[in-house]
């Protein structure tokens, strides 16, 4: 019964689910609306479990003196701070006066930016591998970057300006980009989207069960 | 005239007095109001839960290009013909349609639309209605996906019936697939863990739920050998999900005992906080194979990458298409598209979910025989094939 339940729970709100992607009448758009909404609601539960598991994990490690115990004493207080700073300060922490609003701009948002920036780094050292041509395929996807690059600033454009318009780097970019790019990016789509079927199928008939757990 | 003022200057101000005065007088005349737009039709939407109207109307006949009479339209709904009215829209000059996407379903509702401008509003003509927005029972927009739904479902349960009854359909191996094992028999043999990354979207992505139904047959595998693995993940319900799926692979592997509760970890659902602490784990703990799997975005490149540096051998999943040139570059193996959906029935080799496959290819087959027609169609100026796969 443990497993049946949630299987045969799967199977009605999964298959109710597509019925109101087809009929808009409202006696299935509203229900199909409130499940949603009650997800949004679970959801908003699961994370009394994120953060009671993040506790627990990092409250261990700073008992046992783990390796790097220091910053986990970081971590613990920067998360109890923000929750009871948040708490106290009710509605409006979205004030600009507000204490919330202040670690969100002067500790968040530059935490976050000095993250994403390190993507400048990285793609500089993954393009370095990718444009290595050690085979045919490798040389066609150097050509085509180099062309794709160039065509996307105005000095490449500028530069081939005296050939033929079909020549034309920009042009030659917007074909790679449009043509073939365009088409294995959809054929990749197509492909995922009945991968999507196929796993939702499996989920709602109860063939894929495993995320029910291994206990009976 | 006072003696020593210049005739030539008295002369100049009489004339720019006698030149201004016609524009102070048109200054002082109010410009009429413009005339009202006439013509408004209601129409209800069709295929919809009952809550739009479209309207149209004739532009007043002051609204030209360029005239500036008419500044805009005011747009009025009311529960009778003689109102009390309430605001709808206000809509710019030279607009005639517009759709109330406002409106109770079944609801009777009357309208009215008045031009204005510099010169005020003139009262509107005359109200039109009854309007009433009726919901429909089926989307008839979208019988095509309707049609390929049900084809869709019929093939996956023909073949995962005939695969259940001892046919069991071949498929290629994928060498994506065969390298997860591979790296988790690395990791035996280094001594190291293995990571496992199930994306960084929550459970209501169906990318997450295909990594998390893949972490089962990758704990069961490294109870199996005796690996550990630790599992990171970013949202609370994937979390709890992710708990139970390796719990269940070491139960179906025979091993329970030796699951451990802080292997699978919540982390945060903040993009970066969630790769600054996989980067940590790589660095720290040298897990000695990374399995990425599922949804990922601009932090691709950066787990990725932190991982290549760690020399681990690292197996990637996605359908982000703009993800995957990042993992292609800096993973050993790639699973593109739909070969992630598809990695759960290669590697639990289930009959059943082998030949859910077969049923998704057979498909594939029927969408390129479409498209192909299509084309066909379309160059002989045919549009009925096009009309018909357009959704709303």
């Amino acid at each position: 019964m443990k497993r049946e339940l949630p299987l045969l729970l799967t199977a009605i709100i999964g298959l109710f689910m597509i019925l109101s992607f087809f009929v808009p009448n409202h006696l299935v758009s509203v229900p199909a609306d409130f499940l949603q909404q009650c997800a949004v609601i679970m959801v908003a539960f699961g994370y009394v479990l994120g953060g009671a598991n993040a506790l627990q994990a990092n409250l261990e490690s700073i008992a046992r003196r783990q390796q790097d115990w220091p910053y986990k004493i970081v971590l613990v207080v920067s998360l109890v701070g923000t929750v009871a700073i948040g708490i106290a300060e009710g509605r409006q922490w979205q004030d600009s006066d507000r204490i919330s609003m202040f670690l969100y701009n002067q500790v968040y948002s530059p935490m976050q930016g000095t993250m994403f920036a390190l993507l400048a780094f990285y793609i500089a050292s993954a393009a370095f591998r990718a444009f290595r041509i050690r085979t045919v395929e490798a040389g066609l996807l150097a050509v085509a970057a180099l062309i794709v690059m160039l065509g996307r600033v105005p000095v490449g454009d500028a530069a081939t300006n005296w050939l033929p318009e079909p020549l034309h780097l920009g042009v030659m970019q917007d074909w790679i980009m449009n043509v073939p790019q365009n088409a294995a990016k959809r054929a990749i789509l197509i492909g995922a989207a009945m991968g999507v079927m196929a796993t939702g199928l499996r989920v709602i008939l109860g063939i894929e069960r495993s995320y029910l757990g291994g206990g009976d | 005239m006072r003696r020593g003022t210049p005739s030539w200057l008295f002369a100049l101000v009489l004339t720019s007095l006698l030149c201004a005065a016609p524009a102070v007088q048109a200054q002082a005349e109010p410009p009429a109001a413009p005339r009202p737009p006439s013509g408004l039709m209601f129409a209800d939407i069709p295929d919809d839960a009952g809550s739009a109207v479209k309207l149209d109307w004739r532009l007043s006949p002051d609204d030209s290009a360029g005239v500036g009479v008419v500044t805009g339209y005011v747009l009025e709904r009311g529960d009778s013909p003689v109102g009390p009215w309430t605001l709808v829209d206000s809509l710019l000059a030279r607009t005639s349609t517009t759709v109330d996407n406002r409106i109770k379903r079944n609801h009777a509702y009357f309208y009215r639309i008045t031009a204005y401008g510099p010169g005020g509003t003139t009262p509107a003509l005359a109200s039109a209605g009854p309007a009433i927005g009726r919901e429909s029972w089926f989307n008839s927009t979208r019988t095509s996906v309707l049609v390929f739904l049900v084809v869709f479902f019929l093939l996956v349960l023909y073949y995962m019936s005939a695969a259940q009854g001892g046919k069991k359909p071949f498929v290629r191996r994928l060498a994506g697939i065969d390298a997860i094992e591979e790296a988790i028999g690395r990791a035996t043999e280094m001594g190291r863990p293995v990571l496992y990354v199930p994306g960084i979207q929550d459970i209501d992505e169906i990318q997450t739920v295909a990594a998390l139904v893949i972490l089962e047959s990758v704990a069961r595998m490294t109870a199996r050998y005796e690996t550990p693995i630790r599992v990171p993940v970013a949202y609370p319900i994937p979390f709890t999900i992710a708990q139970e799926m390796v719990k269940s692979g070491y139960v179906n592997a025979g091993r329970p005992e030796a699951y451990e509760p802080d292997s699978v970890s919540f982390v945060s659902p903040e993009q970066f906080a969630y790769a600054a602490k996989l980067s940590g784990i790589m660095l720290r703990d040298k897990p000695a194979a990374h399995l990425f799997m599922g949804s990922f975005y601009g932090e691709s490149l950066l787990l990725a990458e932190t991982g290549f540096a760690t020399g681990a051998i690292q197996v990637a999943g996605t359908a982000n298409v703009h993800q995957l040139p990042f993992f292609v570059v800096a993973c050993d193996y790639t699973l593109i598209g739909e070969e992630l959906f598809a990695a759960s029935a290669y590697l639990s080799g289930e009959p059943r979910l082998v030949g859910g496959l077969k049923g998704a290819d057979v498909l594939k087959l029927l969408i390129i025989v479409t498209i192909l027609v299509g084309c066909v169609l379309e160059t002989f100026g045919h549009h009925g094939l096009t009309q018909w796969m357009q959704t709303q």
